[in-house]
């Protein structure tokens, strides 16, 4: 488990999140949700040492993310950030690989090939993994990312926007693969999501930031409702339930 | 493989250059001139190695193709140093100082600078690399103010002396301090060594590199002081050559067209003695001494940086 303890989180004179606390249940998909600057990112970025915080603790497994060695912790706990831009000349094949490095420190075994080739297999990146990233599309190489994401096999995964970029087919292939991940492998993710529909479709609990405070966290089910849409996006949103799912109709 | 293909020829390269370097003209008094220019070769080998090494390291910590780690303040400190020597001594002295007792005092002056500038830096609040450059780079524009204005006062024959200085130079290589050159930087090799293996990572970006459970501030920590060392190294050696390890670790990355630091690195070592061994030719033969090493290597250099703008290439 993942527990949040009293983070906050000050950019100069702005408190950017502020004594916030939060428990990520294992085997659960959560979802982060709220406008943009709500402090969605910086809470994933804390909660995955990405970023340091002026307040509070983040446990995993009861120990303090920053008493793990960085090199353990890297095969507990993975994080894709929403935009990674680098300027690298490097095939998509060999981009994945690096997954393993928490693993072979670089030196890849038969075993890393296997997982490496298991993850481009998952995201269907068979036919450009020998493109090099510079000659691929926004969605492709965000696919590409969550690739390695997945060769790095660790329990709890967390991305930020996954969904950049990608088109409906490979939005709903994600989201698939996260949960059969969840179901499957028993494993954890964290996500931070815009599309209010994807988060009802597919997560099991749903955290509602606004102003860098929680407005309100539950089970889905509990939080997909007009009311709680009114008061995390100030928005009358109305809901109805569509082949047992709720759909949130936002776009009139 | 093609890329081992490339770093064959630039082997063969660097080989057939020195050797060119070596013997071309000899002459009969071998006796005297080989041992010479064997020290030169020596010194070309070593500082061409730093230089390389460490630029493109830099490079990678920060993520950017167009950084040299000279940018901060290293090449203006050791200005700095020399002008202070003759203001205060006298041009005499700079000539007859002991040349260990002086080299060790010119790369002490510069670690010691740039560990107290990494202190500051990662003391901070807001620790990043680009706010270590922009310290770097405004103590590197102090430095030259104070050498200028010292210049300015003293005597234009010692102003020539100083001069020599500013200038990198193969030609009075000391060779007793080739030997302690070359043992801190096997040293620092083989501190180095081990983390070697995180630098294709670092190159994806901190927060990959912090992902895939590097202690990324630790270890850029480490890898800025041994560059420190080796460009101050480099620089007490021969003098300052900032243009050369933008030039060879841009034309590594363009040719080799990679993210492998084996070959990036050992590809930048390769063309940096290719380019001094040529570079200090075309000195002796053809300008017969009459032009510094520093002004073949930042002509070059100008022309590629030129070519490379020109050609709009996105890809550095
Ligand atoms: N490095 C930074 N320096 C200063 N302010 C920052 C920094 N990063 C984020 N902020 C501020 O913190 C607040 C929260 O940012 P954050 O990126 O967490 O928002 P978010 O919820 O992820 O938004 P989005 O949906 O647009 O991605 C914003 O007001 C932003 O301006
Ligand atoms: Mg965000």
């Amino acid at each position: 488990m993942v527990e949040v303890k009293h983070v906050s989180k000050t950019y100069g004179s702005k408190k950017v999140i502020e004594n916030l606390s939060v428990d990520i249940q294992p085997g659960k998909i959560t979802s982060f949700i709220g406008s943009n600057g709500a402090g969605k990112s910086t809470l994933l970025s804390m909660l995955s040492r990405l970023i340091s915080k002026d307040e509070g603790q983040v446990l995993l497994h009861g120990r303090d993310i920053h008493s793990i060695k960085p090199n353990d912790l890297a095969k507990e706990l993975s994080i894709l950030k929403q935009s990674n831009h680098i300027d690298l000349r490097i095939q998509v094949r060999d981009l994945i690989s690096f997954g393993r490095f928490p693993y072979s420190q670089g030196r890849l075994t038969k075993e890393d090939w296997v997982e490496i080739n298991k993850a481009i297999h998952y995201m269907e990146l068979e036919e450009i993994q020998e493109r090099y990233i510079d000659e691929l599309s926004g969605g492709q190489l965000q696919r590409a990312y969550i690739a390695m994401i997945i060769a790095q096999d660790t329990d709890y995964v967390m991305l930020d926007e996954p969904l950049n970029n990608l088109d409906m087919k490979h939005s709903v292939q994600i989201m698939k693969s996260l949960r059969k991940m969840v179901e499957e492998m028993g494993k954890t993710a964290v996500i931070v999501i815009h599309d209010i529909n994807f988060a009802s479709c597919y997560s099991d609990r749903i955290v509602a930031l606004k102003h860098g405070e929680i407005v309100r966290e539950g089970p889905t089910e509990e939080m997909i409702n007009s009311e709680m849409l009114k008061e995390v996006y100030d928005m009358d949103i109305p809901v109805q339930l569509i082949n047992g799912e709720r759909i949130c109709l936002h776009f009139k | 493989m093609l890329l081992k293909r490339k770093m064959l020829l630039l082997g063969l390269l660097a080989t057939a250059f020195s050797v060119l370097f070596l013997f071309w003209d000899i002459g009969t008094a071998f006796g005297y001139v080989f041992p010479r220019r064997l020290v030169k070769v020596a010194a070309i080998i070593l500082t061409g190695s730093c230089i390389a090494f460490s630029t493109v390291i830099f490079q990678t910590i920060t993520n950017n193709r167009i950084l040299t780690p000279s940018l901060i303040g290293l090449d203006s400190l050791y200005m700095l140093i020399q002008t202070a020597i003759v203001f205060v001594f006298g041009g005499r002295q700079l000539a007859m100082m002991e040349n260990r007792f002086h080299f060790v005092l010119s790369v002490g002056l510069m670690v010691l600078f740039a560990l107290l500038l990494f202190r500051l830096v990662f003391r901070m609040e807001q620790r990043n690399i680009y706010f270590l450059l922009l310290i770097g780079i405004i103590c590197g524009t102090f430095f030259s103010s104070i050498s200028s204005f010292m210049q300015m006062l003293i005597d234009p024959n010692e102003f020539s002396i100083v001069q020599d200085s500013m200038f990198a130079s193969f030609n009075n290589v000391n060779d007793d301090l080739l030997g302690i050159s070359a043992i801190i930087m096997i040293l620092t090799g083989v501190y180095a060594f081990p983390m070697l293996k995180y630098l294709n990572v670092m190159a994806l970006g901190q927060d990959q590199a912090v992902n895939l459970g590097i202690p990324y501030n630790k270890i850029v920590r480490r890898w800025l002081i041994i560059i420190a060392v080796l460009v101050s190294v480099s620089t007490a050696l021969v003098g300052p050559i900032t243009f050369l390890g933008l030039l060879v670790a841009n034309v590594a990355h363009q040719l080799f067209q990679t993210y492998r630091h084996s070959y990036l690195i050992i590809g930048a070592v390769l063309i940096s003695i290719i380019t001094l061994a040529g570079g200090q030719f075309i000195v002796e033969h053809l300008f017969t001494f009459s032009i510094p090493i520093s002004v073949i290597v930042n002509f070059v250099g100008g022309v590629y940086f030129l070519y490379l703008l020109l050609k709009e290439n996105r890809s550095w």
